[in-house]
């Protein structure tokens, strides 16, 4: 085993005091891509709702969340300036952690909620909304 | 506002309604409880309790020694300390519950209704359960986390000082307001989850769920920045070569009790902050009118509490997994193993939420999914048990005090397991849910489980701390009056609970019943002595400290970084940063025949210490105090005050100092002296 | 190990050790704990946010031109925020302070709009005392709209402090933390829109 390669490769990075901060590269060409794309996926969801949609509601909405979370995931590269390099990795295995947690609580939350009132008031699903 | 005012008219505080309003809200003389003589007592007890000590700290002068080595310090092993001290203060309280309420339960049969009000018994069950889980099992891990990390990564302090310093003011700040409410008011009378509707404005217009709701969140605050803090701090500051892989156990149960810290208290933060709106301003999310749905709030706030579980065990498991290696004089066997059942129970703590309440009504699908997914975590748990007994098989070991809690734990915990898994079965959880056997079941996990593995880490690591060991006559006997008590005090409650006696009863019709809790009372008592006996172990050591004294820094000839330093270790931990080349560090430096270097000593870069978080937690404690009585004048002072102090404190950049390397020359070579002459 | 690296090891280091800065990663753990703040909201309003108890739907309440202008306030203050950073990199504090002041007015502007269309709907007795849906829809939109608010607080103060101290190492570090609060808040405010105005007018 090759020790002290290990030692140079972790102590390397650790020897840059001041200037390594963390703080990614920027430019104008990453933002100004970013902008138009988010102005493009932002305009296309709105014009398609406030001009009546589909026919399904249900399409329509699929529709804005998958603009939605194409959207989201351009302001991550474009904004938010996320690879998979940046922090060791830490960053994008938090984000995607994350995003699983994100899902398990609004997906769960949602079944698990629809599952108690369609058994529990499983006459009144339909007038749920009206109901005082 | 559109809380109903308070009852009482306002006449004794002020003459002019209006003014006295908006200044004291809803605090009149009602508020602290004359009529109650237990509450009185215990009052004026600790009045005098408190008078005597802060005299007493007047008298010998410590009170500038408190605030600049204690108070406003930055180190993280001083921080360490007084979170346990806070979680051991708590626990005294937290245990006043407990064994007032057995006692109750052992007494009120029949005609005799014993003598706690429902009122007061409500308050206190609940105080129990909050305290015991944030004030005592909360401090407790994040203190151990607090001072052994550092100390095992071969880091100088934690990523943020200051916010470390921080967050257990804030953590502290919660336990007063808990305090607080003992004497000015009255607590939650809801259980420790507060389930809306009974902690909704409607069923509960007093200020117990505010109580309640400021003290949890204002901890809250403390316990998610120190979360962010040790996991940065194991990310990055690592000592140089050690991979994760090489990471102590501990470390890595750390790391991972910190992930759920940072990704489940939020969801506590925000369910918290759904039922205040629903409580001050109105809102209908949890009501039974207007569309709001209860049962969203008992959805919510599980997806925090199951994680919770295992935020309170997963370090457990790590202090379990360093005793059972040094004490074996053995390599932890299935080092690989150990850290992916941490991972895998890491993931896994947030697919189980549902099995707390199964009889919520969801359907039958619901139900068998977060019934599996419960039985398949004990899996990865399980395997764990199996990795300590192979490190003990053929091992040399010693039943030293920690090596006795490891295996008292293995024993009770498998117990827990079990019972655990049991009520993981739908059909079987529908008849045990919400009574005494979970009860049972879920204090033979944390009892058996947490506090066991506290008590193991507190013996194992205390000569680390202060330099002499405990002593072990008294360690022993606590040891045993705790194992004993717990098994006698529990164990009925599981027989009570498949008789179908359901939790949180003041008073109880069927005297057949009446000799389980009488056992049950014992054994609180046993416990009770044990505690008694861990006190005087303390001071026993204390006094003792000369005969009991470690030189060595290395008392157990343990196996990991912590031990390479002097104890007490020096402010900059470690006068070199170490290199690390095995995942037992230390003990490899050992079997090299490692020196420690005796000279070419450098200045250390070092935080300084600072007022700020006191000064900010306090003003929290006042914001938490004016809103939970609608102080609003007092709350509005109090809130721009906290943001001008935290703005401010932002305009200080000289945050750090070096130790010139003389100074450190010269604590190394007193520690070359004392090497020299003990060995 | 082997015999050979019994002689070659080293244990301890003989120069002072860095550890990396940790603070952008720790920022950036915080919002990630924020943005579960946000999924709770989020699921109270996707469990609720059709329990009108016979009161005013989304469909008769949101007025989507507003919604419409509301973002794109926000999402020119991501771009101009972007513009402080490029400047910021280029170590120019003038134009870095130029682009951080639009930044605020748009947000500014934002929160405004936000108070705007709150009050009107109180006016109108859609207040969040009338329904389950209303009460979900005011905290999600309302706790957004408080981020946003201490991001402009924030900002005010960085363009305080730069302006005192300049561009030194700790004001960069803080000017890009606070960039990741902003984007972030825009990462959310596409989930609002998204799943809040333009779902809730659907039939």
């Amino acid at each position: 085993m090759s020790a002290h390669t290990d030692i140079d490769a972790i102590h390397g990075d650790g020897h840059e005091h001041e200037h390594d901060d963390g703080i990614g590269h920027v430019s104008l060409k990453g933002y100004a891509i970013g902008f138009v794309l988010a102005v493009i996926l932002t305009a296309i969801p709105f014009w398609l709702v406030m001009s009546g949609g589909f026919k399904n509601s249900s399409t329509t909405a699929l529709v804005v969340l998958g603009f939605a979370a194409v959207q989201i995931v351009v302001h991550m590269i474009y904004f938010l300036h996320m690879n998979t390099k940046s922090e060791g990795g830490w960053n994008m295995l938090a984000l995607i952690f994350t995003a699983v947690l994100v899902l398990i609580t609004l997906s769960g939350s949602i079944w698990v909620m629809y599952h108690l009132n369609h058994n529990m008031m499983p006459a009144m699903m339909h007038d749920m909304q009206n109901l005082p | 506002m559109l809380r109903a005012t308070s009852t009482a008219p306002v006449t004794k505080m002020s003459d002019h309604p209006d003014l006295a309003k908006l200044i004291f809200g809803r605090l009149t003389w009602d508020a602290i409880p004359f009529h109650e003589p237990i509450l009185l007592y215990t009052f004026i007890a600790v009045a005098l309790g408190g008078i005597v000590t802060l005299g007493a700290i007047t008298y010998f002068r410590l009170w500038g020694y408190l605030w600049r080595e204690w108070f406003t310090s930055i180190d993280h092993k001083k921080i360490g300390i007084m979170y346990m001290v806070l979680g051991l203060v708590m626990l005294l309280r937290g245990f006043a519950d407990a064994i007032m309420m057995r006692l109750q339960q052992a007494v009120a049969f029949g005609d005799a209704t014993g003598y706690l009000p429902p009122h007061h018994y409500d308050q206190i069950f609940t105080a129990h359960g909050v305290i015991m889980i944030f004030f005592v099992a909360m401090p407790i891990v994040t203190g151990l986390m607090n001072y052994i990390v550092p100390l095992q990564i071969g880091a100088r302090d934690v990523a943020f000082p200051f916010l470390n310093n921080f967050s257990f003011w804030m953590t502290t700040s919660g336990a007063v307001l808990v305090m607080m409410s003992l004497f000015v008011g009255e607590f939650a009378r809801t259980g420790w989850l507060a389930y809306p509707p009974l902690s909704g404005i409607a069923a509960s217009p007093d200020v117990g769920v505010d109580y309640y709701i400021w003290a949890l969140q204002i901890a809250g605050v403390g316990t998610l920045l120190s979360g962010i803090n040790l996991l940065v701090t194991i990310i990055k500051m690592r000592a140089p070569g050690m991979k994760l892989m090489q990471m102590p156990v501990f470390t890595w149960t750390a790391l991972c009790t910190n992930v759920l810290i940072v990704a489940a208290f939020p969801v506590l933060t925000a369910v918290l902050a759904l039922l205040s709106l629903d409580r001050y301003v109105g809102t209908h999310m949890f009501t039974n009118e207007l569309g709001g749905n209860a049962m969203m709030y008992v959805n919510l706030i599980w997806i925090w509490g199951h994680p919770e579980v295992y935020i309170l065990i997963l370090p457990m498991f790590g202090v379990f997994s360093e005793v059972v290696s040094t004490f074996s004089r053995k390599r932890l066997f299935g080092y690989t193993s150990m850290v992916y059942a941490s991972i895998v129970i890491t993931v896994l703590a947030y697919l189980v939420w549902l099995h707390h309440f199964f009889t919520m009504g969801s359907g039958a699908s619901v139900n068998s999914f977060f019934g599996i997914t419960t039985m398949i975590i004990s899996i990865p748990t399980g395997a764990k048990i199996f990795n300590w007994l192979f490190t003990m098989y053929r091992g040399r070991i010693t039943f030293e005090l920690p090596m006795m809690w490891t295996v008292a734990f293995m024993v009770t915990f498998a117990i827990g397991g079990m019972t655990g898994v049991l009520l993981a079965v739908p059909p079987a959880d529908f008849s045990l849910h919400n009574s005494l056997f979970l009860i049972a079941h879920f204090h033979n996990v944390i009892i058996g489980g947490v506090l066991f593995g506290a008590f193991a880490a507190i013996n194992f690591w205390f000569p680390k701390a202060f330099g002499f060991k405990l002593d072990p006559f008294w360690g022993k006997c606590s040891f045993w009056l705790w194992v004993v008590g717990f098994y006698f005090a529990f164990m009925p409650l599981y027989v009570l609970g498949l008789m179908g006696v359901t939790r949180r009863l003041s008073h109880f019709e069927d005297p057949s019943l009446q000799i389980w809790f009488q056992i049950a009372a014992f054994g609180a008592v046993l416990i009770a002595l044990g505690i008694a006996c861990m006190l005087i172990q303390f001071v026993v050591s204390f006094r003792r400290r000369e005969s009991l004294r470690d030189h060595s820094g290395d008392p157990w000839n343990g196996r990991t970084l912590e031990w390479s330093t002097s104890s007490p270790p020096p402010d900059y931990n470690f006068a070199f940063t170490p290199r690390v080349h095995d995942a037992d560090a230390w003990w490899q430096m050992k079997q090299h025949d490692y020196r420690r270097p005796t000279n070419g000593f450098l200045a250390i870069h070092m935080p300084k210490n600072t007022g700020a978080g006191i000064i900010l937690a306090g003003i929290s404690t006042v914001l938490g105090f004016t809103l939970i009585w609608q102080m609003w004048l007092l709350a509005g002072l109090s809130f721009a005050a906290l943001l001008a102090v935290a703005i401010g404190h932002t305009f200080n950049y000289k945050r750090d100092y070096y130790i010139p390397a003389e100074e450190v020359a010269r604590v190394e070579a007193a520690r070359t002296e004392l090497l020299a002459s003990h060995v | 190990m082997s015999a050979v690296a019994h002689e070659s090891l080293q244990f301890h280091l003989e120069t002072e050790h860095h550890p990396q800065n940790g603070t952008l990663l720790g920022f950036w753990l915080y919002l990630m704990s924020d943005c579960l703040i946000f999924a709770c909201m989020f699921a109270v309003y996707g469990v609720l946010g059709r329990s009108y108890a016979g009161g005013p739907t989304g469909a008769e309440l949101f007025e989507l031109p507003l919604v419409a202008l509301n973002t794109s306030l926000l999402l020119l203050s991501s771009i101009t925020y972007g513009f402080a950073m490029l400047e910021m990199h280029r170590n120019r504090q003038r134009a870095t302070l130029i682009w951080l002041a639009m930044t605020g007015l748009l947000g500014a502007g934002f929160i405004g709009i936000e108070l705007y269309e709150f009050t009107h709907l109180i006016a109108d007795g859609a207040g969040p005392q009338r329904s389950a849906f209303l009460s979900s829809f005011f905290t999600l939109v309302g706790t957004h709209g408080l981020h946003v608010s201490c991001g402009i607080i924030w900002l005010i103060t960085l363009m305080v402090q730069v302006s005192k101290k300049g561009l030194i190492a700790e004001n960069k570090r803080r000017l890009w933390c606070l960039s990741m609060f902003w984007h972030f808040l825009d990462v959310v405010w596409i989930g609002v829109f998204s799943f809040v105005y333009l779902m809730g007018v659907l039939p």
